[in-house]
């Protein structure tokens, strides 16, 4: 059982792959790790030793910021746009594309599902 | 894509030149500004810039987390005060 920051990694996939589950941790930097860590990239994540899960842990939590540590970051910059009053803070506020994207159309990743306005027809002027 | 380090921050040399002043004099005064591009650099904090928005005088204080940002930002050009209504809603909606 490979528990790495609080996180059960997928007992059946390769090590670099494995890694990716965490937050903060995309494939380069599963590999990156496991190249300081001396790891068969290729492995699967049954296959590691105790050791070697013990040296993933302890480089992830020296060198890297995952998890809710990163989280909390992100948040954190996104609240301090907001106080500054900033236009990119405003945006985040209103839960609207912050770069600069259209939003006649699209947008709804950020906008969430769309919601018809009842009533608007079309106007026969 | 960001600004070359090599130029460094952008700052307009005629606001800079005024901030200057204010803070050789150790004064607060409001500057009016329309220089939307510049990037608050560490010698803004604490005085409030007048920021021009294309209609008015935004005055923003500046405040420390705000250095590496444009002072355009601070300074909304657009307002949006709700949808357009029909006829048939406002009526509706004066109704209740």
């Amino acid at each position: 059982m490979a528990r790495i920051a609080g996180i059960d990694l997928p007992k059946q996939k390769k090590v670099y792959i494995g890694l990716t589950y965490i937050y903060g941790i995309g494939q380069f930097t599963a590999r990156e790790i496991l190249k300081s860590a001396n790891i068969n990239a290729e492995k699967k994540i049954s296959e590691l030793t105790e050791e070697e899960v013990a040296a993933i842990r302890s480089i992830m939590t020296s060198e890297y910021k995952v998890e809710g540590a990163l989280r909390s970051e992100v948040q954190q910059n996104i609240k301090r746009l907001m106080d500054i009053g900033a236009y990119r803070g405003l945006r985040h506020r209103k839960g609207l594309p912050v770069r600069g994207q259209r939003t006649k159309t699209n947008a709804r990743t950020r906008k969430g599902r769309k919601n018809t306005v009842a009533g608007k027809k079309k106007t026969t002027k | 894509m960001p600004r070359s380090v090599k130029k460094g921050p952008f700052i307009n040399a005629k606001l800079e030149k005024k901030v200057q002043q204010l803070n050789d004099t150790n004064q607060k005064k409001i500057i009016k500004t329309w220089s939307r591009s510049t990037t608050i650099s560490p010698d803004f904090v604490g005085h409030t810039i007048a920021v021009h928005n294309g209609n008015k005088m935004i005055p923003v204080y500046i405040s420390e987390n705000m250095v590496g940002h444009k002072l355009g930002e601070f300074s909304p050009t657009r307002i949006f005060r709700g949808h357009p209504m029909s006829k048939a809603e406002k009526a509706s909606k004066m109704r209740k």
